[in-house]
């Protein structure tokens, strides 16, 4: 039974089936809430601009994707980390323990939020 | 899964019916729903259920060649709108089953000669004396589409595992659940296990992993199927065909039997191990 050896194997993973898998879900994620990849990408440079107003991002780490767990529970999950500067040693030592936890977890939420 | 979570069906030999109005439908043309309608309306007869064939497709109308009843239309569902027969005379019996009847779409009119009411009313009339109407929707999401789903008791989505079959059939599962209609239930048709094997098809797994709906039949692709609609009778009426058997036991699960997915493939192993991963509900 090769292809369950295959399966196993992880071989299928390069399979023009898997490719088909991939590309359906990317394109019906994206159907489903009508909003095309061009015009994502549009809102993410939006998003990105009035965040970094106010704090530096690491725009290179920045993910920005539609999500979906089931078909009528999609979202948009952003990831965006801090740039690094605002870990660098000066700051730290200038902020005091309560800032950064604070920062994090509201980064947190954020992300969390539309989960459940 | 499938139809244990719908209304109750009609029993053989019950002269109490109610019958249910199944609408299959699938967004992309050539997915086999016509094919699937009339298997599935030999099927039923078969069973010995009393059962209507409609063929929603005006304009294109295509179940009466494929149920070899061409030359007996005589009056269509137009004829029945605009009220120049009754519904009994665009009725066509079935040449073998007495209980198997068919009403044709017109040929040389448009989907606008029919509106989502009169199917209403139309399969109010049957209902009483028949236990399925299966209704087969023409292509795309218009009005022959909302004309085929406005009657419907349950919607079934015929696809195939290729990526344009796959979206199209999303687009209708949202269209059917916009309209109430759902949950709608997949028949996965020209299955190749060889490709499947091979990792160059999707498997029904894939599929419904993707469309998050519930899978009531996995139709291999089957040789049998062209020269059966060459000659205009179903695989279903040939216990030999691998096809046929797939759209009987399709027939069954919607009468409330439950019918193993591993049935379908002689060979077994692979594909009953593909369809326990999905099918374990029905699989028993």
């Amino acid at each position: 039974m090769p292809s369950l050896i295959d399966r196993l194997l992880g071989r299928t993973r390069q399979s023009s089936a898997h490719t088909a898998k991939e590309r359906l879900q990317f394109i019906l994620v994206h159907d489903r809430i009508d909003l095309p990849p061009e015009r994502l990408n549009e809102m993410k440079e939006k998003i990105l601009a009035v965040i970094s107003e106010f704090v530096d991002v690491a725009i290179d780490d920045v993910d920005i994707a539609l999500r979906q767990n089931d078909r009528n529970s999609n979202m948009i999950v952003a990831e965006i980390p801090f740039a690094h500067s605002l870990l660098s040693d000066e700051e730290r030592d200038e902020n005091d323990d309560m800032e950064l936890p604070l920062l994090t977890e509201k980064d947190d939420d954020d992300d969390d939020q539309p989960t459940p | 899964m499938g139809a244990s979570n719908t209304a109750q069906s009609g029993t053989p030999g019950n002269n109490k019916r109610r019958a249910r109005v199944l609408t299959v439908t699938s967004g992309k043309g050539g997915v086999g729903k016509t094919t699937t309608t009339a298997n599935l309306g030999v099927a039923f007869a078969r069973l010995g259920y009393r059962v209507v064939v409609m063929d929603a497709d005006i304009g294109l109308r295509n179940l009466d060649v494929v149920m070899g009843l061409e030359n007996r239309i005589v009056y269509d569902l137009v004829d029945v709108v605009e009220g120049r027969c009754k519904l009994r005379q665009a009725m066509i019996k079935h040449k073998q089953f007495p209980d198997l009847y068919l009403i044709p779409a017109a040929q040389t009119r448009d989907k606008t000669a029919v509106s989502p009411s009169n199917m209403v009313e139309i399969t109010q009339k049957l209902r009483d004396e028949f236990d399925f109407i299966v209704i087969d929707s023409p292509a795309g999401i218009e009005r022959g589409f909302r004309n085929a789903l406005a009657p419907a008791d349950e919607v079934l989505i015929v696809t195939n595992p290729e990526v344009s079959a796959v979206r199209d059939a999303d687009r209708i599962v949202g269209l059917i659940e916009a309209a109430n209609r759902g949950p709608a239930q997949l028949i996965l048709n020209r299955v190749k296990m060889d490709m499947i094997r091979r990792g160059e098809m999707l498997s029904p797994k894939d599929v419904t992993d993707i469309l998050a709906i519930q899978i009531i039949g996995i139709v291999p692709d089957d040789e049998s199927v062209v020269p059966s609609s060459n000659s205009g009778i179903p695989v279903a009426m040939n216990d030999k065909s691998k096809a046929g058997i797939a759209f009987t036991n399709i027939a069954r699960r919607l009468t409330g039997e439950k019918v193993p997915f591993s049935v379908l493939e002689n060979s077994g192993g692979f594909f009953s191990r593909i369809a326990s991963i999905f099918g374990g509900g029905n699989a028993n």
